[in-house]
């Protein structure tokens, strides 16, 4: 396949890795040289939030408590997104030595992976390859292990206070924050939580030191990360690519000639109209993703798309927070309303100003993230919503 | 001492202890902040997001609530932010709301409604969403009504009742827009484990948890001239009923009481202290009979620790949760359930009435009583022994209702007979205080003597910690109590379930060796019961706790034994403690119940 304008990386499935080898060689290494190798690196998580890996470590690594964690978050529930799927599918063992060498720095004897309960077809092969995994652990002599917990299909479990509830057997509610996941994470102890990708990228910058990372991307958006492509596109699928494109650079590769808009991180990510596809990029310095990606063209209603993606939200919404909860349906049925006619179109602007309050006001990143595609579909497709 | 920081609110520097929520410190400037999920209670939610603010250097706006202070904050409270975002939470709360105030039993006590007033909601500016949703009812209960229609779901209720009680009967169900307050297999309250202590509703800041209320009953028995209605009042109901109208926590209204329930045409007005005494008599000698037959007779038979039974509440949960140990409880009624079945009976004869003709209300500070009264073992009279029990927040309602000037109103004295009480009678209403009234009876049964506290203050057993074991040692014992000589009585007592969950627990787990356990199901026992006035927190259980010992130190007799109505009953009706009259009409027994 060719990569016309956008370079493609194989860092995560490239398969020329030894695991027991780099474990060996970091293990040589002091806690700080680690963390200066991923702080040089530049690494951010890849979960959504773009955390500085280096710092989550560093700060959880400064607790005194002697209980610490690591968790691998494969929660996966992103709409239009399944490459932590496929990675845990295809380089497991790279998965496990990034959260080995977690648990190295932060101090930690136990590590989980909470995975996403509709991958249960995942667990027999993951296990296998943690037996095998653990056996190298035990040559090693390094007293850490890894459990594997299942979970059970709600989208808000994937956010880190709440998977934290809900591995500790509880209803999957986000917490209050402070206290971070550093300081008070799973059991209340020191935990970091790291997104599957994130953990893959940590071990393989143990592997190649930081420069082979640090020369890719941007300054703002380091390395490079795997995308999960999806709609209309004649191209769907995984590919790991080089950061800092242009979104215009991304559909020239992928889009089938009539892609009028693309959504950039997922339900929760932003709508980039074809008018603005060229100068935005798509990396923490224009509009970050968790690597999904949807292409539209224009046989598609972006009403229809801000429909659904509101509906997700509405039932995916943990019901605990009054912005989120209330919030979703309103501007579900205000939406529909202006369709139908029954509100004047100014009451769109009523509804962004509700979605700029749950922007503000939501307890966690699921109610504060509708107001991304809210404002960025209603704002570039006002037509769409009216007519 | 802890580390003070330093932060401005609202332009207005203050330091504060480290770890101090946002919240708190605006409060020590004086400065309200609105909240809705929080209580002084409980733990933090944090999900109603009424009380955001913001905070410098902040993208989003914290919640008060939950957000600690740190060194250099600089917080606003009153911006054209909050107030925006302030203003669309209540609005959202509102449509998702069925906000008939007129009509709802709460109206003019609502914390939504105080709220919505405050920030002059007026028109709906979202879509109403109440026909969009299908809202549930249920009041099935005796205690208590549940309204989802009503619900803001701030998760008070849920809280309450795990973390104060342990129970866990109300929980979260479903998530997103379907997410509500429900019960295990969303079977009615009454079918489940809950205790109907009425913690939930005390703290539910909306109609949707409230007292089933028997007002219009109520009303029709004293409109009926052919009925003669009797009422008894619990002891707590009278350092906490003044709260509901009008006066501060803390204030004694026994007199006020006693004259406007006179006033509202009760024909009798009489005291459950009288049988509160009765109850220390006859717990009192089952006590002594039990460690007489395991200590002389070594009857194996014969269960220990003996616990209380005067909160229905809590024999709920224990027949829920250690059914194994229903042998353990005291086989004696509540005071209200004594009252009743003498009020039938007893009361009565000596008045020459028909009992079919005789109605029994009681005032109590509780909701689990409203269950209780409607058990089927409670009608040893023949008839319901108690007809229809009342929250003290009920009473205060009839007393407005009826056009009383309460703070103005003379006081008078409880008829006769089951009218005249002991200060050991009154102290019921706390925790501590059974054991208490039984120790300043059994100690004097067994030595001869009173014992041996300042002023029969029995002090180590009062205060408000969760559980307090208290061991006392029995010293110059008369001839026909020689057995116990030297003997050191091990009592605990826990109040709240969680508590006596506590306790329950490490008897279970052969970790104590009492012999006498008192349990209140609520937080600082019958003075913080679910049925007394809102909004409840530890000072003001506190204060209520105060008013009931002022006035046990206030009366004339403290001790059960010298209750003269008592004396007379037991020589006129009853012949002797634990007798056969005693075992049919204040005697009871009690039954497993499922787990969940
Ligand atoms: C509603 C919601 C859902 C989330 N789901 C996921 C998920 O499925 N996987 C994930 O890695 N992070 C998810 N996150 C982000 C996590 O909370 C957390 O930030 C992330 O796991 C941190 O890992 P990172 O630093 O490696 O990105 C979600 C966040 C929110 C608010
Ligand atoms: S923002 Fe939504 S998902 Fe997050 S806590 Fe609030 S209701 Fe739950
Ligand atoms: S709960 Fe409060 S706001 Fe709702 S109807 Fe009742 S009084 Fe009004
Ligand atoms: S029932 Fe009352 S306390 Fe419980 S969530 Fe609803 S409003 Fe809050
Ligand atoms: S009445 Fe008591 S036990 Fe029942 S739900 Fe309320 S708090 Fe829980
Ligand atoms: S009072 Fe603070 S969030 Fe509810």
């Amino acid at each position: 396949m060719s990569y016309s304008n956008l370079k493609r990386v194989d860092l995560i499935f490239d398969k020329e890795c030894n695991p027991k080898e780099i474990i060996k060689n970091t293990w040589a290494k002091s806690n700080d040289q680690i963390i200066n190798e991923l702080l040089e690196s530049g690494l951010k998580g890849r979960g959504g939030a773009g955390f500085p890996t280096a710092l989550k470590w560093k700060y959880t690594a400064e607790q005194p408590e002697p209980d610490k964690y690591i968790i691998c978050n494969a929660d996966e529930g992103e709409p239009g997104t399944f490459k932590d799927r496929e990675i845990l599918f295809k380089v497991p063992q790279k998965v496990f030595g990034g959260m080995a060498v977690g648990a190295k720095v932060i101090g930690a004897k136990e590590g989980f992976i909470y995975l996403r309960g509709e991958y249960r077809f995942l667990l027999p092969e993951l296990e296998a390859q943690l037996e095998s995994f653990h056996e190298i652990l035990k040559d090693l002599k390094i007293d850490f292990r890894i459990k594997i917990i299942m979970g059970s299909g709600a989208y808000i479990c994937g956010e880190e206070s709440a998977l934290f509830e809900s591995m500790e057997g509880h209803r999957g509610e986000p917490r209050n924050k402070p206290p971070y996941p550093t300081i008070a994470g799973f059991r209340s102890k020191p935990t970091v939580i790291n997104n599957v990708e994130t953990l893959v990228y940590a071990f393989m910058i143990c592997m190649h030191g930081a420069r082979k990372f640090k020369d890719l991307g941007t300054a703002d958006s380091r390395g490079s990360k795997v995308f999960s492509i999806s709609g209309d596109t004649p191209k769907a699928g995984i590919y790991e690519l080089e950061l800092g494109m242009t979104v215009e650079q991304f559909v020239e590769e992928f889009g089938d000639g009539d892609t009028k808009a693309v959504q950039v991180g997922g339900a929760s990510g932003f709508c980039v109209p074809r008018k603005k596809f060229k100068e935005t990029i798509i990396g923490f310095e224009g509009v970050p993703t968790g690597g999904s990606m949807m292409l539209f063209n224009s046989s598609r209603s972006m009403f229809n798309v801000l429909h659904n993606y509101l509906e997700f939200f509405e039932e995916e919404s943990c019901g605990q927070c009054t912005p989120c909860r209330v919030g979703c349906q309103q501007l579900i049925l205000g939406i529909e309303a202006v369709k139908k006619g029954e509100r004047h179109a100014s009451y769109l602007e009523h509804l962004q100003k509700l979605a700029q309050t749950m922007k503000i006001t939501a307890k966690c990143g699921l109610g504060q993230s509708v107001a991304n595609s809210f404002f960025s579909i209603v704002e570039n497709f006002k037509e769409e919503m009216i007519y | 001492m802890s580390k003070k920081i330093n932060l401005k609110i609202d332009g207005i520097p203050v330091a504060v202890d480290e770890g101090t929520t946002i919240l708190k410190a605006a409060k020590q400037l004086n400065i309200h902040i609105p909240t809705l999920c929080y209580h002084d209670d409980l733990c933090i939610a944090g999900n109603c997001r009424v009380c955001v603010v913001e905070m410098k250097g902040s993208r989003t706006l914290p919640a008060s609530c939950a957000m600690p202070v740190s060194e250099g904050m600089e917080v606003m409270t009153n911006t054209l932010k909050v107030r925006t975002a302030r203003k669309h939470i209540i609005d959202l709360l509102l449509s998702e709301h069925n906000a008939k105030c007129t009509t709802c039993y709460k109206n003019g006590k609502c914390e939504l409604q105080e709220l919505a007033a405050e920030n002059k909601i007026s028109t709906a500016s979202f879509i109403d969403l109440v026909p969009h949703k299908n809202y549930q009812m249920d009041a099935y209960s005796p205690s208590i009504i549940k309204d989802d229609s009503k619900c803001i779901r701030c998760q008070r209720c849920v809280r309450t009742c795990e973390e104060l009680q342990h129970v866990s009967a109300l929980g979260v169900a479903y998530k997103g827009d379907k997410m509500k307050i429900s019960t295990f297999f969303e079977n009615p309250m009454f079918e489940v484990v809950c205790t109907n202590c009425g913690q939930c509703v005390n703290r539910c800041p909306t109609g949707a948890l409230v007292e089933r209320n028997y007002l219009e009953e109520v009303w029709a028995a004293i409109y009926d001239p052919d009925k003669h209605v009797v009422v008894q009042t619990a002891p707590a109901v009278r350092v906490a009923l003044g709260e509901d109208l009008n006066l501060e926590p803390g204030v004694i209204v026994t007199g006020k009481m006693v004259t406007a329930l006179k006033r509202l045409g009760f024909d009798s007005v009489l005291d459950t202290d009288f049988t509160a005494d009765l109850t220390i008599m006859e717990e009192g000698f089952e006590l002594l009979t039990r460690l007489k037959k395991a200590l002389v007779d070594k009857d194996p038979s014969v269960k220990l620790p003996m616990a209380t039974s005067c909160s229905p509440g809590w024999i709920k949960f224990i027949e829920h949760t250690y059914p194994e140990y229903l042998g353990n409880l005291s086989t004696c009624k509540s005071p209200q359930q004594m009252f009743g079945a003498l009020a039938k009976t007893y009361y009565a004869q000596k008045r020459k009435l028909d009992p079919s003709k005789v109605v029994s209300i009681s005032i109590m500070p509780c909701t689990a009583k409203k269950f209780e009264a409607d058990r089927p073992e409670m009608r040893s009279s023949g008839y319901k022994d108690v007809d229809y029990v009342l929250t003290t927040r009920e009473l205060a309602i009839m007393i407005k209702q009826a056009g009383l000037e309460f703070a103005s109103l003379p006081e008078s004295h409880y008829d006769s007979i089951m009218g005249e009480s002991t200060g050991a009678a009154v102290i019921f209403g706390a925790t501590g205080g059974v054991m208490e009234a039984a120790l300043r009876t059994a100690y004097e049964v067994v030595t001869g003597r009173e014992v041996p506290f300042n002023g029969l203050n029995i002090t180590p057993v009062r205060g408000m910690e969760g559980v307090r074991e208290v061991t006392i040692k029995i010293e110059g014992t008369v001839p026909e109590w020689k057995f116990l000589e030297g003997a050191e009585l091990k009592t605990v007592i826990a109040h709240g379930l969680t508590n006596a969950k506590k306790v329950m627990d490490s008897v279970r787990d052969g970790k104590s060796n009492y012999h006498f356990i008192e349990i209140m199901a609520c937080p600082g026992g019958c003075i913080g019961g679910g049925g007394q006035p809102i909004p409840t927190n530890a000072e003001i259980r506190k204060k209520r706790t105060e008013a009931i010992f002022a006035e046990d130190s206030g009366m004339k007799i403290r001790k059960s034994h010298e209750n003269p109505e008592v004396i007379a009953i037991y020589k006129e009706f009853l012949e002797k403690p634990l007798g056969h009259k005693s075992h049919e009409l204040l005697h009871t027994h009690y039954k497993e119940r499922a787990r969940h």
